[in-house]
């Protein structure tokens, strides 16, 4: 890697101080820390550091991430043929199918991390700041909970948006309030919510190319949410050709495989756990928060079973669980450190009621059948005062002592 | 009630190099040096000038804010250099010892009373053994504590033994804390290593709290066993003294010689045979470490890896120390460092292999192993600090100069090195010893 570092060694005059490019010098740093991990030592405290860093932090999760991305690329092409009526069966045209949702999907990764990678190192020149690597899982999650059909000027102002509202206008990683690649969605979900819900949008569609009878695209959600009163939702969904799942167990089935229409990165809960095996073993993704999580959706799908007012209420807790972004948003978004509660039992709090309040937004909601996103966002928010009042108790308990030593 | 603490939160950083239980002679340096850096937030007035000769036990400078504490020379010789820094702050007062050493003698006859022991150990440079909380500055004389704590071990990597390096000084060191009784009306706790015997000298010592600590580093940290033994709350003085500083003070209240001869653990990977050696206060490095040492870039810390302080072939030996430890210098670019399996490298989190290894010991380096950033991942610091209090918190408090919150927070708990281990895990790589510093300066400023 000499070569490389000669490269790097003869380029860096020009960027240093009274070089040529002196205000690009946070670009290349950038370029050059990626490509090196810097000799920097330790002058103050600690002459010894951990080997971890927020490089090899967020490389970890862009690796859980990728079973979903895989899964989504290859589901992508899975729906399309099954919406066409041609290699129906799962295991029929594993290629044709992973090369199609490649094609489909590569481009929106691409976009989101060329504007979002773009605008960051725009911001870390102008601002003469580090350009932080939380954008490398951002610029990931991103195309996994959009759905496939987004039009991709569309995922690049959602990106911008997401930058520089949702994260630069705080001060970049580590100080924003809400989860970038969430506030992409949520962007694009009221700025145009008829290519982000609907039964259109799920499945790919090629001109020219028409469906086959009986095709709805309809999400297991969407059918949830129009079952009518008194049908077993579980028995009577159908999946993107129209062919009835049969049973709650097939049902469940699919939804746990993921071979069902929805976002991208969001249908497989089997993928997702898979990266939540890695975040937890890691110690990178906070179980806390995603065993709380479970345990609120949980909860709440109870509380609607009991109360079992319409079909959708009356869902199995589980296959509710398996739906929609729930497991995603459990795994992935609940969890971003920066935007979640920090502390120990604020964690504990702000998972359970973000899953709570997950399945009764995605219940209640009169427009769209989901609410993961909305309940996270609201939970970002709630995240500081749940780690205040925990932090108080902390408080508390310290004047109190002080007041019985005394 | 003496208490036995058991805690679960911290970790044991394994390292090549442990300081083997022999003892060695280092030789008798040939410069020695007080330096008044040691002694955090002192401005010192110099009483002798270059060329003057001095015995040891010799005032060589006082506290500017209280005449009464000296600073004595360990050993007898020549005021060779006062090595002065910016605004003429004095760094180093450099000594070279004679052959024939020469002792002041002071009247240790009488120690009846605190104000006594005060005066004997003020006027023989004794003093600034012991160290105070909140804040971690020199005890200020004038204060009564509420009790005195000594840990009888060293958890940090490398630290060194007690047990072994106080081994058949049970005269001085309960000397010394017959003394430290007189100083408070409360208790002097002793703590030792929960579920190990420790030597005599700790067993056996009288009239102290013996209590015990079981669990991995920060345990031996004195801040760590004061929290869960008799916390600091708001308004409380607690004095701390190390186990070997005892003895120190001890032999003097015997003899009333100044004779700052103690044992050191030299340890580190670098370093060719690591054992224990019997050196003096202020000695070169130079004497301790020369010809002892691997060629190539090395950091000589005196003190441990984690809250040592840098000093180089030509530096002393710290006033507080009782380990020099030696490590690789890390100022080698890696390539895709990030991205490599470093099977080499030690992380607290799963992120590298070394949790598949757990009982392996690591040749570790001073690399920062990635750049600043704003604080990211949460939970790290508290997964490392036994006590009831919220570092993450804490250090953002000081980073706003929020001193209503440092207080609520517990400033009055910690020292730097009670966080040393949050500043080894940060991902972000925060200086949190340094930020607690500030903070505990600025709090001691604004609150007294």
């Amino acid at each position: 890697m000499q070569f490389l570092r000669n490269i790097f060694d003869n380029l860096r005059p020009n960027f240093e101080k009274g070089g040529k490019f002196e205000k690009y010098y946070k670009g290349f740093e950038a370029m050059e820390t990626f490509a090196f991990t810097p000799g920097h030592t330790a002058h103050k405290g600690a002459h010894i550091r951990d080997a971890i860093d927020l490089k090899r932090t967020m490389f970890l999760v862009v690796i859980a991430l990728v079973p979903s991305l895989l899964f989504g690329m290859w589901n992508t092409g899975h729906q399309y043929y099954l919406s066409i009526g041609e290699l129906t069966g799962l295991g029929e045209g594993f290629m044709e199918k992973f090369i199609f949702g490649a094609i489909r999907v590569l481009p929106i990764v691409v976009v989101s991390y060329a504007v979002g990678l773009g605008i960051e190192f725009a911001i870390a020149i102008k601002n003469n700041h580090s350009v932080n690597e939380g954008y490398l899982v951002s610029g990931m999650l991103i195309p996994l909970v959009l759905p496939s059909e987004i039009p991709l000027w569309m995922v690049a102002v959602a990106t911008a948006f997401a930058v520089v509202i949702g994260k630069e206008v705080f001060g970049g990683t580590g100080m924003n309030i809400l989860n970038p690649a969430l506030t992409a969605r949520a962007f694009l979900f009221f700025a145009y919510p008829t290519k982000m819900s609907g039964n259109m949008v799920w499945i790919p569609q090629e001109s020219g190319v028409a469906g086959v009878d009986g095709y709805t695209g309809e999400t297991l959600l969407s059918q949830a949410y129009n079952a009518p009163a008194g049908s077993e939702f579980g028995n009577v969904a159908y999946d993107a050709a129209g062919q009835q799942f049969g049973s709650l167990a097939d049902t469940m089935w699919a939804s746990f495989w993921g071979w069902i229409p929805g976002s991208i990165g969001e249908t497989s809960t089997f993928a997702i756990l898979l990266g939540a095996a890695i975040l937890i073993f890691t110690g990178i993704g906070s179980w806390r928060i995603m065993l709380s999580f479970l345990v609120g959706g949980l909860t709440m799908s109870l509380i609607f079973n009991a109360w079992g007012a319409n079909a959708f209420m009356s869902v199995h807790p589980l296959q509710q669980l398996m739906m929609g972004s729930f497991m995603f948003g459990m795994v992935f978004m609940a969890t971003d450190p920066v935007s979640a509660a920090q502390t120990t039992m604020g964690k504990w709090i702000y998972g359970f009621l973000a899953g709570f309040l997950g399945i009764m937004i995605r219940v209640f909601n009169p427009a769209y059948p989901e609410g993961i996103m909305m309940a996270i966002l609201f939970m970002n928010v709630m995240a500081p005062l749940i780690d205040h009042y925990v932090v108080e108790v902390n408080i508390n308990r310290r004047l109190k002592r002080a007041k019985v030593a005394a | 009630m003496p208490k036995n603490v058991r805690i679960r939160k911290g970790a044991d950083i394994k390292l090549v190099g442990a300081a083997e239980r022999v003892k060695g002679e280092a030789p008798f340096p040939s410069s020695f040096a007080i330096k008044p850096t040691d002694f955090h937030g002192l401005t010192p007035k110099m009483v002798v000038k270059e060329g003057a000769e001095v015995k040891a036990g010799s005032v060589i400078f006082f506290d500017k804010d209280n005449e009464h504490v000296k600073f004595t020379s360990p050993v007898s010789g020549e005021i060779a250099e006062i090595v002065r820094g910016e605004k003429r702050k004095i760094l180093e007062v450099r000594i070279v010892p004679d052959q024939d050493q020469k002792f002041e003698q002071f009247d240790v006859s009488d120690l009846s009373s605190a104000e006594k022991v005060k005066a004997a150990l003020m006027s023989s440079g004794m003093w600034p053994m012991l160290k105070q909380r909140p804040y971690d500055v020199m005890a200020n004389p004038h204060l009564k504590p509420k009790a005195i704590f000594i840990s009888a071990f060293d958890s940090a990597p490398l630290g060194p033994d007690y047990d072994f390096i106080l081994h058949g000084q049970q005269e001085a060191f309960q000397k010394g804390l017959d003394a430290l009784a007189k100083l408070t009306d409360g208790k002097v706790h002793l703590t030792t290593r929960g579920g190990s015997a420790a030597d005599a000298t700790f067993t056996q010592a009288k009239g102290v709290e013996h209590n015990t600590i079981t669990g991995p580093h920060p345990a031996g940290n004195v801040g760590i066993q004061i929290h869960h033994i008799d916390p600091i709350n708001k308004g409380d003085i607690v004095w701390t003294i190390s186990a070997q500083n005892v003895a120190l003070m001890g032999k003097f209240l015997l003899t009333g010689k100044v004779d700052l001869k103690k044992t050191i653990a030299l340890a580190g990977s670098e370093v060719e045979k690591p054992r224990y050696i019997s050196t003096w206060v202020g000695a070169s490095m130079k004497s301790i470490v020369e010809g002892q040492i691997t060629a190539g870039d090395n950091r000589i810390i005196s003190g441990n890896v984690l809250t040592g302080d840098k000093t180089y072939m030509e530096g002393y030996l710290g006033f507080y120390d009782d380990v020099v430890t030696v490590i690789p210098e890390g100022n080698e670019p890696q390539f895709m460092g990030w991205l490599a399996p470093n099977f080499h490298k030690f992380s607290l989190s799963k992120s590298y292999f070394s949790w598949l290894n757990p009982g392996k010991k690591y040749k570790l380096n001073t690399n920062m192993n990635g750049e600043d950033r704003a604080f990211v991942v949460s939970g790290q610091y508290e997964a490392v600090i036994p006590m009831d209090i919220y570092p993450v918190q804490l250090i953002k408090s000081i980073m706003t100069n929020d001193l209503d919150k440092m207080e609520n927070l517990g400033i009055y708990e910690v020292i730097p090195e009670d966080l040393a281990l949050c500043e080894y895990a940060c991902t972000s790589k925060i200086n949190v010893q340094s930020i607690l510093r500030d903070g505990l300066d600025l709090a001691k400023k604004e609150l007294g």
